[in-house]
């Protein structure tokens, strides 16, 4: 699969009946993602309808991907296809919503898949509000043969932002860090895959540890940490050519980079003598500014979205704490002040939250507050609970767990909310997840 | 295949050392004992007596069996100590470290041409890259306590290897006190390779 192949054409969809409205309306049914208890909606996704065998076949793989990455939400109840009443949907034809009623499905996704004479696919999809009576959305999607699992994914998107009123997650990618073996004598080497699980792949081959990636703004790069027997230097990695570069020359040990929201710059960690500082590289020039010089450990820097700021680990208060400063430097100040032992932050796309790993009582924990420490939560509480990354919607967070002692680490996701904590679709031991921008 | 660079810090060499002491030692016994002079030819005249030749001169540096030779690796090991313990979330060289850290360095006085890189570790209960830097920490405070007793510090190299390397599997505090150390590696100048 040539993982950015673009998605030629997205076109709304017009309704031939007359009824459609392609734009989508303030929907009648959706999804508070703000309530208490997410009580996930019920909604029905028949199989696509094929102009012939090959694109029914496709149509029932697209189907099947939607109804996975809606259910994985968290928000979403797709029923089972053996209760459907309607058969044989038509994408031209308004359904008969008494019969999705009666199911109790609130919203209803048909469509119909075609093979292009040139091996192209094209999807036509509707969604409708079977209560409401009416169309939500109409879209047609057109992609190479081989992207057809991102044309799902672009009409799961499509359909989550029209019922939750939030950006979607699907049609994106999670890079992390496959682990092999004990503890003792592992083998790490960076993986990719689907958000869904789908397309796994390793990125390099396991000669040297690999650390803390971190998907550049555009999804086309990654930067990571990689540690040697006597050198632990950061990377530039282009996920289109596998071309990786060394960022920097540095005398000491560089780690944890990220990348500045406006993908020009890249933060990092560099411990001389025993210090470690933190540092930003402007790409273009390869100019590096010191950011910090306390006699502390001072790492794990994130950016603000709005790129002003810095959320980042320090213990020069004498334990590891949570600090913003400006992106200058200029104006630290703590911002956690719990019990325990706070690292690991990581600002949500949204600029609303600042996720953690949080250490108290034995337990570690992935918890979330406002930028001004305010409004803390956690969300998650585990043997080890590490490495927080944002979908970029800021609603869902990755992480890796290790439920118990010597057991291995495996990767999580968890709704902002703490609801919907479960395995990430990828059943490998794994850590370190980062997860792409959506896809062009 | 091997598909990870490193070694298994120190547990390579003492296994190697372990190894190889075994074989010296199984290698006696298998010899076959000398032929024993049985007085088979009660005729022959003491005239015909010829003295048995001198024992043949053995290398008299030879180690004893399974002990190290001196300025290898495992004399290194065995004589000063290659590993100092931290404490939870501490990088400060403690009591018993101190003593190594001596020892270490004497060894190293001895030995100039020995070059060393000092390995830092942490244990799994932190985060990856708090703990990166905390063993980074613990790299420095060893080679701080050779340079101040008298190694250069040119012959001194440091790395962290953060939680991602640990000494031991287990989980238990024992086990996770053992993770928290700083590994002193020989990287040139010992005899025996």
């Amino acid at each position: 699969m040539s993982p950015y192949a673009i998605l030629a054409l997205i076109l709304p969809l017009v309704f031939a009946a007359g009824l459609g409205v392609a734009v989508p309306a303030r929907a009648a049914v959706e999804v508070d993602v703000n309530k208490g208890v997410i009580a996930p909606l019920p909604i029905a996704i028949p199989a696509m309808a094929g102009a012939d065998a090959r694109a029914s076949a496709i149509g029932v793989d697209v189907s099947k991907v939607i109804a996975a990455d809606l259910e994985r939400s968290g928000y979403f109840r797709p029923l089972d296809p053996a209760s459907f009443i309607q058969q044989g949907l038509d994408v031209e034809v308004q359904p008969k919503f008494a019969d999705w009623r009666t199911i109790n499905a609130q919203a209803l996704v048909n469509g119909k898949a075609t093979v292009e004479p040139d091996g192209r696919l094209r999807v036509d999809f509707r969604l409708w509000d079977t209560f409401g009576e009416k169309q939500l959305l109409g879209l047609q999607f057109t992609s190479t043969g081989e992207d057809w699992r991102r044309v799902a994914h672009k009409i799961s998107d499509a359909v989550y932002k029209a019922l939750t009123g939030q950006d979607g997650y699907f049609d994106t990618r999670v890079v992390f860090v496959a682990t092999n073996g004990s503890h003792r004598a592992r083998v790490k080497r960076l993986g990719i895959m689907d958000q869904d699980g789908a397309n796994p792949s390793y990125l390099t081959e396991g000669a040297y540890l690999v650390l803390s990636p971190r998907f550049s703004p555009n999804g086309r790069q990654v930067t990571y940490t990689a540690l040697r027997q006597d050198s632990a230097r950061i990377y530039l990695l282009d996920l289109e050519t596998n071309r990786q570069e060394a960022l920097g020359s540095f005398s000491g040990m560089v780690f944890a980079p990220r990348f500045s929201p406006d993908g020009n710059r890249v933060a990092f960690s560099v411990d001389k003598g025993g210090n470690t500082d933190i540092y930003v590289m402007d790409l273009h020039s390869r100019a590096t500014t010191r950011l910090t010089s306390e006699p502390s450990i001072d790492t794990s820097p994130s950016f603000s979205p709005d790129g002003r700021q810095l959320v980042f680990n320090s213990d020069r208060g004498g334990a590891p704490q949570l600090y913003i400063m400006g992106a200058d430097g200029s104006g630290a100040h703590r911002i956690s002040f719990g019990q325990g032992r706070y690292t690991a932050p990581v600002w949500s796309p949204k600029g609303d939250q600042i996720a953690f790993v949080r250490q108290n009582g034995g337990e570690f924990h992935i918890g979330v507050m406002a930028p001004d420490g305010s409004n803390e939560r956690i969300l998650t509480s585990a043997y080890l609970d590490e490495s927080p990354a944002w979908a970029p919607n800021g609603r869902v967070l990755i992480f890796a767990r290790e439920t118990g002692p010597g057991s291995q680490p495996h990767l999580w996701t968890v709704d902002v909310s703490g609801q919907n904590a479960r395995p990430a679709p990828y059943t490998l031991p794994a850590t370190d997840p980062t997860w792409s921008p959506i896809l062009k | 295949m091997s598909l990870f660079a490193f070694k298994a810090p120190g547990s390579t060499l003492r296994a190697g050392a372990a190894l190889a002491a075994i074989a010296a030692l199984s290698a006696c016994a298998a010899k076959p004992p000398p032929p024993v002079p049985v007085n088979s030819t009660p005729s022959a005249s003491r005239d015909n007596y010829t003295p048995p030749p001198p024992p043949r001169e053995g290398p008299t540096s030879a180690p004893l069996p399974g002990g190290p030779r001196p300025g290898s690796t495992q004399d290194f090991v065995v004589s000063a100590g290659d590993r100092v313990y931290f404490d939870y979330d501490q990088y400060t060289v403690r009591d018993d470290g101190r003593a190594v850290l001596d020892r270490q360095a004497q060894w190293l006085g001895r030995y100039p041409q020995v070059a060393v890189r000092i390995e830092g570790n942490a244990d799994e209960r932190g985060t990856e890259e708090y703990n990166f830097a905390l063993a980074g920490r613990r790299a420095e405070a060893v080679k701080g306590y050779l340079v101040g007793h008298g190694i250069q510090a040119g012959r001194i190299s440091t790395i962290s290897y953060g939680k991602e390397r640990p000494l031991t599997d287990g989980t238990d505090e024992e086990s996770l006190a053992k993770n928290r150390n700083g590994h002193t590696a020989i990287t040139t100048g010992a005899s025996g390779g």
